[in-house]
């Protein structure tokens, strides 16, 4: 598998901000890869240097082997899905897609007939003449999809391509782009703050925080393999147990994470207090204070829920309790 | 919100409007009169002679000319320098930003007289001798701040995402400027070539002070006033003014209207 996108320690600094701080990695030609983080963490900065748009402080940026750093944007095997959609005003839907074919010299009928055939795919056939201004936030992602798309690029870069959208929609995009990706099989890069999207969609996640990678793998590594205190919490919402209590559960002095529907409540166990229960639908989480820490508990449907202040057992497999190999701060 | 209004506001406001444009209506009027000598009113009788006669006098040419000439390049020059400079304060942030910006409105903040006098010392400090560039530095003054403060509004309404946009989809920065910037600020850039145009073309006080010994067509008019010869070809050229000058700040309210609507943004 050949590598599409190679980050040789690259920073970016801005004033004395360090947006990007020393990373590394390598991006599989063909992988649906996800930058997953908090804003601010560094990871939209990342997507602009793979575009060209910023260019590195330090180290190099790789495109299929070709160190980029001093090439221009427009000469990049790359193409972008911005934030927000970025459309051409001034030009109706079929222009807008044209508009890549148009700049590298292909003739007017021949680009009009390829933006309408990716435009039937994205399921916007019909809409060729309609502006920007007249299409609802759902199509003008699709227009920018397509627009970036008919240029047949190497690497897909999408800037959190789903955040104006509406929850319904954006549970429907992301499958459709999953589809897509996998139909097409084009390299993307893409780069959200939701964990969900991260975790459902993409073949590798890096979780980034404060300009540096803390962890890049595969969702379920992740998940049930947290390296450190933030992936826990972040990707998961697991548990973080400090290191005082898990070395009197299993003697190591270290950080560990547990997930919260990995525990359930028996007679004998680590002791807690409830001090707040909510009903999610499927499940009740609690919120048990145990000494100075709060551990989260989700309980299946139909487990018998306990009143706030109530005296608790919690108990989990041993195999559950990861101890996280990363910051033990 | 619409509502009826009195009929003593309506008197009101007809009353105000007659006596700003019935003293034009006049001058339109006496380029019609038979009658030169004492402006006598009611008009004695009508004729189209004046018009014949201005066609015929080359100082009235000489000095429409030049007008023409000032007003032209002096939007020239400001179309180019107005549109780099708010592209500049509007895209970038850099150090003194905020200044820039306002020592480039600065010149029609302040009255022309200071404009004038300043320039002149300038000119004269400077040994350059007044022609008919320097009237076109004078102009091109304010010139720029009428078409740099209509670029700075639409650049500030175009989305930046759309230049990155394009240069992703592989144009070049002259390619990102001719296709996406360009159309979208065209119209914003009309609009102020043709007010700095219409300003330009009515300056009395700037010329004053920078020309030298050449006559444009405002001064020309003040010259007249003075001395008349044939006293209806004044009113014949400033009904000429009032078309050449009324005509593009027309254009410019229609190309402006309807255009609040911001460029590249996603609602």
């Amino acid at each position: 598998m050949e590598t599409a996108v190679r980050f040789d320690a690259v920073s970016r600094i801005f004033g004395d901000v360090r947006a990007v701080d020393s990373v590394t990695l390598d991006v599989h030609e063909g992988e649906f890869f996800a930058m997953l983080g908090p804003s601010g963490s560094g990871k939209t900065t990342c997507l602009r240097l793979i575009a060209g748009f910023e260019r590195p402080t330090s180290g190099d940026v790789n495109i299929f082997g070709q160190n980029s750093t001093n090439i221009p944007p427009y000469r990049r095997p790359v193409n972008t899905v911005f934030q927000d959609y970025a459309l051409f005003p001034h030009l109706n839907v079929q222009d807008n897609v044209a508009y890549g074919l148009k700049i590298s010299g292909v003739g007017k009928a021949e680009r009009h007939r390829a933006a309408d055939e990716i435009l039937e795919m994205v399921a916007l056939g019909g809409h060729s003449k309609r502006k920007p201004s007249e299409l609802s936030g759902g199509q003008r992602q699709r227009v920018a999809l397509a627009r970036a798309l008919v240029n047949k690029p190497r690497v897909l870069l999408l800037d959190e391509p789903l955040g104006a959208l509406d929850l319904k929609l954006r549970e429907q995009m992301q499958s459709e782009l999953k589809a897509l990706q996998r139909q097409l099989g084009v390299t993307f890069v893409f780069v959200t703050h939701d964990q969900g999207e991260a975790l459902s969609m993409a073949d590798r996640v890096a979780v980034f925080n404060d300009g540096k990678i803390q962890q890049l793998d595969a969702p379920q590594v992740l998940y049930y393999k947290p390296q450190t205190a933030f992936v826990a919490d972040f990707v998961g919402s697991s548990n973080v147990l400090p290191p005082d209590m898990v070395a009197r559960l299993t003697g190591r002095s270290v950080q560990a994470s547990l997930r919260p529907e990995a525990i359930s409540l028996s007679d004998t166990g680590l002791e807690g207090v409830v001090a707040e229960h909510s009903f999610l639908g499927a499940n009740t989480r609690l919120k048990v204070d145990v000494s100075r820490t709060q551990i989260s508990v989700l309980l299946p449907k139909g487990a018998q829920i306990p009143n706030d202040g109530d005296h608790v057992n919690l108990s989990w497999d041993a195999a559950d309790l990861h101890v996280m190999a990363g910051d033990n701060e | 919100m619409h509502s009826k209004a009195p009929l003593g506001l309506k008197v009101a406001a007809g009353a105000g409007l007659l006596f700003l444009h019935l003293p034009i209506l006049l001058i339109f009027v006496y380029a019609f009169t038979t009658e030169d000598k004492s402006y006598q009113w009611p008009p004695p009788g009508l004729t189209l002679k004046w018009f014949a006669v201005t066609w015929n006098r080359s100082d009235v040419w000489e000095a429409l000319t030049l007008s023409l000439k000032v007003a032209s390049i002096s939007t020239v020059i400001a179309m180019v320098l107005g549109t780099l400079c708010a592209a500049a304060v509007a895209r970038s942030s850099f150090f003194g930003r905020e200044t820039v910006s306002l020592l480039v409105i600065l010149p029609i903040a302040l009255p022309g007289i200071i404009t004038g006098i300043s320039l002149r010392s300038a000119f004269n400090l400077a040994d350059i001798p007044f022609s008919f560039w320097t009237i076109v530095l004078g102009h091109a003054t304010f010139c720029i701040v009428v078409v740099y403060n209509n670029a700075v509004a639409r650049f500030r309404r175009t989305s930046g995402s759309l230049v990155e946009a394009s240069l992703d989809l592989g144009a070049t920065y002259f390619q990102t400027f001719r296709f996406i910037i360009l159309p979208n600020i065209a119209t914003a850039l009309l609009a102020g070539g043709m007010l700095a145009f219409a300003l330009s073309f009515d300056e009395v006080i700037v010329t004053t002070f920078t020309a030298g010994q050449q006559q444009t067509l405002p001064i020309w008019m003040l010259e007249e006033l003075v001395r008349p010869r044939q006293r209806p070809v004044t009113n014949v050229v400033a009904m000429v003014v009032v078309l050449v000058t009324f005509l593009p700040i027309l254009g410019a309210y229609y190309l402006t209207r309807g255009t609040d609507t911001v460029a590249g943004q996603s609602k």
